[in-house]
């Protein structure tokens, strides 16, 4: 067993560029670390029916979610040779072209953080309650499904 | 038994609510599901899964919790 505690991944609102500038800079004293990937996920402006998605409104079951994000992050750990892995999730209003997940894992080698990055937005993606409201320019809504 | 049943994103729009108690005397989940088409048969042809202890379960699952969450489509990322 681990002894890594449950993190809140969770921020409020979208994660600025300047947030993942910062923790970049946080990582350069780790000496150890070879390679970084990172994941950024987007909000896109999907067209259904004539009208454009301006925002998501992201929601979640936030104490099974929190859980499930340190399964993930425990599953990767115990799969890949990772030296560290962090995730960031919004909740609420992000608007199209700004980011709603930030993931960044870190290794010796570069072959490692390929496949786990891969890995760990995979089992994001199917694995954690995280509810996506998609508010079009004309503010009526679907509900986002992951595919 | 008291249950506190809680519906999240385009569960929460068919119920009308975040959340609720309701009072159910039976054991599976696929009971209690029954019990909540009764209530809003909307949900009957939506999407969705249910989570116990904060784990998914089947409708074959007995109630162990007296919290139990209906999840619609995961869309995170």
């Amino acid at each position: 067993m681990s002894d890594r505690e449950i993190k809140n991944v969770f921020v409020q609102g979208a994660i600025s560029a300047e947030f993942i500038a910062r923790s970049i800079v946080k990582h350069q004293s780790k000496n150890q670390i070879g390679a970084h990937n990172i994941f950024l996920g987007q909000v896109r402006a999907d067209v259904v029916d004539e009208k454009t998605v301006k925002a998501i409104e992201y929601t979640a079951y936030q104490e099974m979610a929190n859980r499930k994000f340190h399964e993930i992050r425990e599953a990767a750990f115990e799969k890949f040779d990772l030296t560290c892995m962090h995730i960031y999730h919004s909740l609420g209003l992000v608007k199209a072209g700004e980011i709603c997940l930030f993931v960044f894992v870190s290794s010796p080698r570069r072959k490692t953080i390929f496949e786990a990055l891969e890995f760990v937005v995979e089992e994001i993606k199917a694995k954690v309650p995280v509810f996506g409201k998609e508010i079009f320019e004309d503010s009526t809504h679907q509900w986002k499904v992951n595919t | 038994m008291e249950l506190k049943i809680k519906y999240f994103g385009l569960l929460a729009e068919v119920t009308g609510c975040e959340e609720e108690s309701i009072f159910f005397s039976g054991n599976s989940i696929s009971e209690l599901l029954e019990t909540l088409y009764t209530s809003y048969s909307g949900l009957k042809d939506k999407d969705f899964q249910v989570a116990q202890n904060m784990e998914l379960v089947s409708p074959e699952d007995k109630i162990t919790n007296t919290n139990i969450v209906l999840l619609p489509p995961f869309a995170g990322g």
